[in-house]
């Protein structure tokens, strides 16, 4: 499974206005924040990441569609719900950005204006009782708010 | 000095024996764990976006109460020590996020980041220290070839964590010389374990499980340790068949080499 997550109305690429897109892109980059006009774009998050290979968006390109003000295509993407949150690419960054931060931006502008959970316990495959509660709180919170 | 422990969800089911093991070594060791009185679920993973409000309060609250409570307070689980430091950076630094839970919370005395979060391990190492921990030592781990396995909320990002350094690091290898066994470099050491994606896709944590074990047998370790519950789930539980190793807290090591072992290996 690639991409657990919502095709949200506002993912759909060329139905926006200009207008609408422009709002959108602010509204990620605030919830982002990291600088992604600094994006040097030389690779080394996808380099590091551990789920790029999986990821129908790496995280350099992430970076490079929001730096161009397209964040549709940036919400369109399952690469978001990929995202382990580990910091590789914050941390290896030689420009000091955050591309998981731009991940919890699009799980979040997906996930609020849905009201719902994206992932439902019934989409989750019996779990394991030996499981951490740490897991599941995690998973709570990355698909649900 | 009193040392604030802020346990959290899984230390009090799932991974009791980090709990246990660490609660009775820091007797031994001379810094009783003080549980605070209340405490909230941090949230286990930290919120990034600036304006998430709610899910900060539980790490502030945990904060603050160990703030009047002496400053300091100590957490095992990776998890919590990452968004007990963060939160906690955020409301040292960052105004507008410190602002808003301030006004949120309305506290006598607003929580401007004053609480020193620390790991246990910040502890043996900074407080105890590797020496006379070694000269404490009654049941030297001689002879196994141990990997640490760091994962990635210990140390990630550096800049805030300050643990270790991210990229090289050295506390838990110091922490098993003290033990007397032999620490084992391995490349992945601090590469994810695929995280809470065991909720929604055991498949990429099996690969990513695979990858860490295959270098950590690579690097001659026979068994491996670590801090985070998590962490220890996946390498047990999503691990092949051909590459199973014992997994052990760090905490348990630390009881058998002081005497005070009863338990197993992680399940």
């Amino acid at each position: 499974m690639t991409g657990t997550g919502p095709k949200t109305d506002l993912c759909n690429t060329g139905r926006l206005t200009p207008e609408k897109e422009a709002d959108l892109t602010a509204q990620l980059l605030e919830l982002a924040d990291t600088d992604v006009k600094r994006c040097i774009q030389c690779g080394r998050c996808t380099a590091n990441c551990p789920m790029a290979q999986h990821m129908d968006l790496v995280p350099s390109r992430m970076m490079w569609e929001l730096k161009n003000g397209r964040a549709s295509v940036v919400l369109a993407a399952a690469s978001p719900w990929d995202c382990l949150s580990c910091f590789a690419c914050e941390t290896r960054c030689p420009r000091g950005l955050n591309p998981a931060g731009v991940m919890e931006a699009a799980r979040l502008l997906s996930i609020r204006p849905a009201g719902a959970p994206v992932l439902t316990a019934e989409e989750v495959a019996e779990l394991d009782p030996g499981m951490p509660q740490q897991a599941i709180v995690a998973a709570y919170r990355k698909f649900s708010k | 000095m009193i040392y604030n422990y802020y346990p959290g969800c899984t230390l009090s089911t799932n991974a009791r024996a980090l709990d246990r093991t660490a609660r009775r070594c820091a007797e031994r060791l001379g810094f009783p764990l003080v549980e605070l009185p209340e405490w909230q679920c941090c949230g286990a993973v930290y919120p990034q976006a600036p304006d998430a409000v709610g899910e900060r309060l539980g790490a502030v609250r945990a904060l603050t109460a160990a703030r009047d409570n002496g400053g300091t307070l100590v957490a095992l689980c990776s998890a919590c020590y990452h968004v007990l430091k963060r939160v906690n950076d955020d409301m040292a630094a960052v105004y507008p996020i410190r602002d808003k839970i301030n006004n949120y919370l309305a506290l006598e005395k607003p929580y401007h980041g004053e609480t020193k979060v620390l790991h246990f391990l910040e502890v043996l190492r900074d407080h105890v220290g590797w020496n006379r921990l070694a000269s404490l030592v009654t049941h030297p781990l001689a002879g196994r070839r141990i990997g640490a396995y760091y994962g990635c909320m210990l140390l990630r990002p550096g800049k805030v964590m300050a643990l270790d350094d991210p990229e090289s690091p050295a506390i838990l290898e110091d922490f098993l010389r003290a033990l007397g066994a032999t620490p084992v470099v391995y490349d992945m050491r601090n590469e994810c374990c695929g995280s809470y994606l065991a909720v929604t896709n055991r498949d990429y944590c099996r690969e990513m499980v695979g990858r860490i074990l295959a270098s950590a047998r690579d690097g001659g370790a026979e068994e491996l340790l670590t801090a985070c519950p998590l962490c220890a789930y996946n390498l047990v539980h999503n691990a092949a068949a051909e590459q199973q190793v014992p997994v052990t807290y760090f905490t348990e090591l630390l009881a058998r080499a002081l005497g005070l072992a009863t338990g197993g290996d992680v399940q």
